[in-house]
């Protein structure tokens, strides 16, 4: 079931077309990844997802029904990227606060932090203020304070920036933990190892449009190149030849890699080599990284795009 | 529900905003010790004024030569008629200034000159020339008619037998009035609904722009409409705002029955029957003791304007003043970044309009029926600060009904407008960084968004 159904949504401001008529749906329990450079109109769309603005035109359906912002609000967890709590005001009254501006009872909230700050380590925290805290245990709060209300759909924008190694795994077990548990989660970053790492699906927005939509699998085997890369006991020898089915294109770490040419398999790379009475030792299919994609995808956008301000 | 949680939401918000306020030191501290530097003001600076009154020593040249037995030496002026002195060394003589008087030919207007090398004050400068018309006037009684000079001043001494007290006429029943106590009171109220716009917008802006700096924004309007967070920041100030002021009204109330717990029993009652027959007009009252005639002054004084309609026009007029003008000011917070010079460019405008009505309000209480006061009193810029300066001055008398109530309604319909823009420029703004958008733009967030 798709917890979350974009039709043809388009925002425009006086500047630019932010959003243009982008669609995609997003399966319950999925972790899914919203990329894109900067400017690419990926914040406007979280900010129309989570009913801080409205769209100009087209449709947000949540769990099946017309997104209604003031009802289904409660059931969002939105963690922007820029992002920030009162600095005076104590941490577990501040926690308690934004869980009940997402209309938890008071009692309901306060039992809910405490639980979470058992989790996280943070109980000797609550009657410290934000200004006390470092970065990365500010990120932590926020991170808390984000999915305390068990919201249905978390949207997490670069969650791990100004996080350690340590604090970035516990983030990271805790999406895998929601996800299991059946929220489904939208996560916006520009780091690509990240999605490859974390993501069931992803799309990529560029100036304003959705220029790819898949599985991670999917979207690495759609751009493919047919390079393989071959263990050779000897890689360099000037006796190496090829055939029609293939070129050598480079040579890596005692490995051959060749580019598979249109209408050959794989196989007859290998019997070739068999053939020639070589012994083989590893052989693998070399797919694009997600970064080398989206380094491809985008590039040539005009920097202008990129640093004009986002203006209703 | 949904309109519940509406509500709520804003509660909520309104509630953080005036406890992390209120519980705050700075909320005693300041509650306590602003009108403690109020009256230390304006101790100050009638002890300062007391003694700052410095006598004039003044060289006369005269040619009629009767002025020497006019103008007498007394606490605030001193006169010189001795012949040495000239307009070229009174200084040398130790004389502020010389007075030059002419021969004064009956039924002509001659001029007379003062030379001075120090100003005298407004105050020195018309007593003496009224001492200078007195006594001209008595040297031409003294000349045209038999009586003498000693008789002269006798009378002038015993003729001061009069006083002058005024009723506010409200058709059956006239009530003690008091130009000061009017005046003093509507002082008050315009400075203080002018200080309290000041504190309480600042405080409004403040808090918006730190929400803005401190990237909270963004994750509270993912739970609420930016309206919502407005609004409820508006309130929760004004709140601490009430709270402040209600805090003052008590201590004032609580000082002054303890004062009158202090005065003996029977001079109340002696006062209590002053007051009556003062009330009914009934000149022929029983005499009574001197100090009950010193605290029916005082208490005449107090009473005399109507205090529980001036209490609730001050808290009409401070909410609906704080309404309107707060909401401008969270316009303002939203639209600047953390540069504090940003938004002090972006307040004059509003600032402007405030500093206006105070100005306005210091002719008003001088003058509270006139046109500029009326109609500044009902257009609701200026309205909260110069309309509080009449009403002390009597309703319907000084303002008729109709005056408050379009005031009223104006100010309710002002602030529901400017509450409406806010809210559209603050939408916008309050997800907007980098440059300081120029009015403009803020034009085109509140009408065309």
């Amino acid at each position: 079931m798709d917890i979350l159904q974009v039709k043809d949504l388009k925002k425009y401001f006086s500047s630019q077309r932010a959003v243009d008529a982008i669609s995609f749906s997003l399966q319950k329990g999925s972790i899914f990844g919203l990329l894109g450079p900067n400017g690419a109109g990926k914040t406007t769309l979280i900010r129309m997802i989570t009913g801080i603005f409205y769209p100009d035109e087209g449709e947000i359906l949540f769990e099946g029904r017309p997104f209604h912002p003031a009802k289904d609000i409660v059931h969002i967890g939105y963690m922007p990227e820029e992002r920030g709590l009162y600095k005076k005001m104590k941490i577990g009254e501040q926690a308690v606060y934004l869980a009940r501006l997402k209309g938890l009872g008071k009692q309901e909230a306060t039992e809910k932090v405490r639980e979470w700050f058992i989790k996280f380590e943070m109980q000797s925290w609550w009657n410290k203020k934000v200004e006390d805290l470092s970065k990365g245990m500010g990120q932590k709060l926020q991170f808390v304070t984000t999915v305390l209300h068990e919201p249905r759909l978390i949207i997490l924008d670069e969650p791990f920036s100004g996080l350690d190694p340590v604090n970035s795994n516990l983030i990271k077990d805790e999406i895998y933990a929601l996800a299991r548990k059946g929220s489904t989660i939208i996560f916006s970053t520009h780091r690509m190892e990240q999605v490859e790492e974390i993501c069931d699906h992803i799309i990529l927005v560029n100036k304003g449009r959705k220029i790819l939509d898949g599985s991670v699998a999917g979207v690495k085997q759609q751009f493919k190149e047919n390079l393989f890369s071959i263990g050779l006991d000897d890689p360099d020898a000037a006796s190496l030849t090829t055939t029609t089915a293939f070129e050598i294109v480079g040579r890596k770490e005692g490995h051959l890699i060749v580019k598979i040419r249109e209408g050959y398999r794989s196989n007859d790379v290998l019997s070739h080599f068999i053939n020639e009475g070589r012994n083989i030792d590893a052989f693998t299919e070399i797919l694009p990284s997600l970064n080398d994609i989206f380094i491809r995808l985008v590039e040539g956008t005009p920097l202008a795009r990129q640093f004009q301000p986002v203006t209703a | 529900m949904s309109k519940n949680t509406h509500n709520n939401k804003i509660w909520l918000i309104t509630r953080r905003e005036y406890f992390t306020r209120v519980r705050n030191k700075t909320f005693l501290l300041s509650t306590f010790l602003l009108p403690l530097m109020i009256i230390l003001f304006i101790a100050g600076s009638v002890i300062v004024a007391s003694q700052g009154k410095s006598r004039y020593r003044i060289a006369v040249i005269d040619a009629n030569g009767y002025f020497k037995n006019y103008l007498k030496t007394d606490s605030a002026l001193a006169f010189d008629f001795s012949p040495g002195i000239d307009t070229l060394n009174y200084a040398d003589k130790g004389c502020t200034a010389v007075l030059i008087i002419p021969l004064l030919p009956e039924g002509q207007k001659t001029i007379y000159r003062l030379k001075y090398k120090k100003q005298l004050g407004l105050a020195a400068a018309s007593d003496l020339e009224q001492r200078i018309g007195n006594a001209i006037v008595d040297h031409q009684i003294y000349e045209k008619t038999s009586i003498s000079r000693s008789r002269l001043d006798s009378i002038r001494k015993n003729a001061d037998i009069a006083e002058m007290h005024s009723f506010e006429d409200r058709g059956t029943v006239a009530k003690a009035s008091s130009q000061g106590a009017s005046t003093a009171v509507g002082y008050v109220s315009g400075i203080l609904i002018y200080m309290l716009t000041f504190i309480y917008g600042a405080a409004v802006m403040r808090g918006v722009m730190e929400e803005k700096t401190n990237r909270i924004a963004e994750v509270i309007v993912s739970s609420v409409k930016p309206f919502q967070l407005m609004m409820g920041k508006i309130m929760g100030i004004g709140a601490v705002g009430l709270t402040q002021f209600l805090l003052w009204v008590i201590f004032l109330f609580g000082l002054t029955l303890v004062a009158q717990l202090l005065i003996p029993h029977d001079v109340m009652r002696e006062v209590q029957q002053l007051q009556q027959a003062n009330a009914m007009g009934n000149i022929s009252a029983a005499p009574v003791s001197q100090t009950a005639q010193k605290v029916s002054q005082i208490t005449g004084f107090l009473s005399a304007p109507n205090w529980g309609l001036i209490l609730v026009c001050f808290l009409f007029y401070f909410i609906g003043g704080y309404l309107f003008y707060s909401a401008l000011f969270a316009a303002v917070g939203s639209a600047v970044n953390e540069d504090v010079q940003e938004a002090q460019s972006l307040m004059l405008p509003i600032t402007m309009p405030v500093i206006f009505s105070f100005f306005i309000m210091t002719i008003a209480v001088q003058d509270p029926g006139g046109k500029l006061a009326v109609w500044a009193s009902i257009i609701p810029f200026s309205s909260p600060i110069v309309m509080m300066a009449r009403i002390p001055f009597g309703v319907p008398g000084t303002v008729p009904w109709w005056q408050l109530a379009l005031s009223m309604t104006l100010l309710v319909a002002g602030f529901i407008f400017t509450v409406w823009m806010a809210g559209k420029i603050y939408r916008t703004g309050i997800l907007m960084y980098g440059k300081k958008p120029t009015w403009k733009t803020m034009w085109k967030w509140a009408f065309k968004a």
